[in-house]
């Protein structure tokens, strides 16, 4: 299982990733991203993982990782 | 300051000091946290046989450090230990280094702790005292960790644990003070005797430390599972109206529900814990929305202003409760602070919002008429109408 | 042969600055965190990253052709030590430097997942330097340096940088994550 994880101590609210995977992630009013399943790191099914990897390579922070 | 304790439980308070510290291996350790099924003092609760595995498992030799930040204002139960009997953590700290073949063996202390006792208690046992930089936060495993290599206290990334990379990149075990006065004496008297006070579920004894409308505030040194009631009967509470057990982060139980025992059972129903034993005795005489707002908005400044929700989120909910407590007539304020409690539950990299999402949500609940009346224009303790 | 590489080598130095000028251009917009036309922020930091790297490919070709064309008199040990070179050494020598630097930041780029954010921004900022060090190098080398066009063209990336930057440096630039208002600094 494949999962999106946030670091948070890197995120600045920049937003691409919410752009690229706005099934798991929407943006909050701030701009940070809000997990829509309900977990901390979401799970991406197999049908997003290419999604998924382009919303952790567009991080300018690196706050993203799939673990 | 005073310290109680209830008939037959001065284990803590009333220990003396061990000469020869025993040699353990690493596999009578465990086998001694796991059957005496202890779990951590310092807020958590977490089970104290997987931390000390979990540093078993790395390649390089482990870190462990005692946990004496005490961070949390409404705490006292550490600096007690550490002033009266400081022999106690010093020796279950050096027990468990050498069980483990630790690297070093560090106290890291909180500022407003005289080190002292503990650094005069830690000379003959090959344990450093470290005596470091606080703050609401410090005393979290990574930020303690964060701030022994140097680096600014606040959290790092929980992706990675400290059990498997903490300080100096070693397998770091972070167990608070009272933990490893436990755990020492464990090692001394054994599982059975530890297991003789307290619930087969919850085992021992914890210091808990009592403060607010009371006439002897204090620590109490009580077994696992009393009742609350019984535990706040020495520090004789004047005129309780609540009670916030486990601190800034913690949730109410009303006055009359002092019959609930001290389980993380029956406190559930309250979206409480037993944490680090903090019970805080709400009088007559205060407004619980005023108090709550003001532990919300020194909540919101303790933040390590790292993670956005926590940053944004904190401070607007603060000022929703304040204007609450203000009396402000906004109907829209209970739905605003909700908004921003959920906004802030999850996200981040501690759990300080979480902690600070539940305080605020359980006022608005166990407090719901008071709610009510301040949305009124009164409040029965701080005045009348606007 | 020798023009045709000759040629190559001054195309793709031109079209290389354009690129660069376009990276320089798109990661302050990227750092801004707004989104550009229809691109969406993730575009933005997209077509950041294809300029770039575009412009790397443009460069190894550039310096390729040029290292086989007899006329440019270009050596080996001028690819990588600056202001050795024989045929307009000064010039020349900035385009070595630029190349040098280029090669650290994408190096690192490439590998920011590995170094972590503080390595890869610090390195990054080395960027400002390689701009100005690569456009100096487009003026003053080649044979079309002076010529109209040319001239036009460095102008242009010129307007363009220094509108970025001007940009970067309003307060209203917006950046995001440091305008966070934290209640008590860190």
């Amino acid at each position: 299982m494949t999962r999106l994880h946030i670091d948070w101590t890197r995120c600045d609210g920049h937003g691409a990733c919410a752009e690229l995977v706005p099934e798991l992630l929407a943006s909050d009013e701030w701009g940070f991203p809000l997990s829509r399943t309900g977990e901390r790191d979401p799970e991406v099914p197999v049908s997003l993982e290419e999604h998924a990897d382009h919303a952790v390579r567009s991080c300018p922070l690196m706050a993203l990782r799939l673990v | 300051m005073t310290t109680m304790t209830l008939p037959d439980t001065r284990r803590l308070l009333g220990a003396e000091p061990m000469g020869t510290l025993p040699h353990l291996s690493p596999d009578t350790l465990l086998a001694l946290a796991d059957d005496a099924g202890l779990t951590g003092r310092g807020g958590a609760g977490f089970p104290t046989a997987i931390k000390v595995r979990a540093v078993t498992q790395g390649r390089r030799a482990p870190v462990v450090v005692g946990n004496a930040m005490e961070g949390e204002p409404l705490s006292f139960k550490d600096a007690v230990l550490l002033t009266r009997v400081p022999h106690l953590v010093v020796d279950g700290l050096a027990i468990v280094a050498r069980a483990l073949g630790a690297h070093e063996a560090v106290l890291a202390i909180g500022p407003e702790i005289d080190p002292a006792a503990a650094t005069e208690a830690a000379r003959s046992r090959g344990v450093q005292v470290a005596q470091l930089e606080g703050g609401f936060v410090a005393g979290q495993e990574s930020a303690l960790v964060n701030q022994l290599d140097g680096r600014p206290a606040i959290p790092g990334d929980p992706l990675v644990r400290v059990t498997t990379r903490g300080v100096d990149g070693r397998p770091t075990l972070v167990l608070n003070a009272e933990t490893l006065a436990q755990l020492g004496l464990i090692a001394r008297h054994g599982v059975a005797w530890f297991r003789g006070a307290g619930l087969p579920e919850d085992p021992g004894t914890s210091l808990f430390s009592i403060s607010g409308s009371v006439a002897h505030p204090g620590v109490v040194e009580a077994p696992r599972g009393s009742i609350l009631g019984d535990v706040l009967a020495s520090a004789e509470p004047v005129h309780p109206v609540a009670v916030l057990v486990g601190g800034f982060h913690g949730a109410w139980v009303p006055a009359t529900a002092l019959d609930t025992r001290l389980t993380a059972h029956d406190l559930k129903p309250y979206g409480a814990a037993v944490g680090a034993g903090v019970l805080h005795v709400l009088g007559h005489d205060t407004c619980p929305i005023r108090m709550a707002a003001g532990i919300a908005g020194y909540l919101a400044d303790e933040s390590a202003a790292q993670c956005g929700p926590c940053i944004n989120g904190l401070p607007r909910m603060a000022d929703a409760l304040e204007r609450l407590a203000d009396r402000v007539p906004d109907p829209g304020l209970p739905a605003e602070i909700d908004r921003m409690r959920l906004l802030v539950t999850g996200r981040g990299a501690c759990a300080h919002p979480d902690g600070t999402a539940r305080m605020v949500a359980s006022t608005m609940r166990v407090f719901a008429d008071h709610v009510s009346r301040h949305l009124a224009g009164h409040c029965e303790i701080e005045g009348g109408r606007r | 042969m020798n023009e045709a590489l000759w040629a190559l080598g001054r195309g793709t130095g031109v079209v290389a600055l354009v690129m660069f000028t376009i990276t320089l251009v798109l990661g302050i917009a990227t750092h801004s965190g707004r989104s550009l036309g229809g691109l969406g922020r993730f575009g933005v930091a997209d077509v950041h990253r294809t300029a770039a790297l575009t412009g790397v490919g443009l460069i190894a070709v550039h310096v390729g052709s040029l290292l086989f064309d007899p006329f440019a008199q270009l050596r080996l040990v001028d690819v990588l030590f600056p202001f050795l070179g024989a045929y307009r050494p000064f010039w020349l020598g900035l385009g070595t430097l630029a190349l040098d630097l280029l090669a650290v930041v994408t190096v690192v780029s490439l590998l920011r997942h590995r170094v972590g954010p503080t390595v890869f921004r610090a390195v990054h900022w080395l960027t400002y330097v390689l701009w100005p060090v690569a456009w100096l190098h487009s003026l003053g080398t080649g044979t079309d340096a002076g010529s109209v066009w040319m001239t036009g063209v460095a102008a242009t990336c010129f307007a363009a940088v220094t509108a970025a930057v001007g940009w970067r440096l309003l307060p209203s630039y917006g950046e995001r994550g440091r305008t966070r208002t934290p209640r008590k600094g860190l």
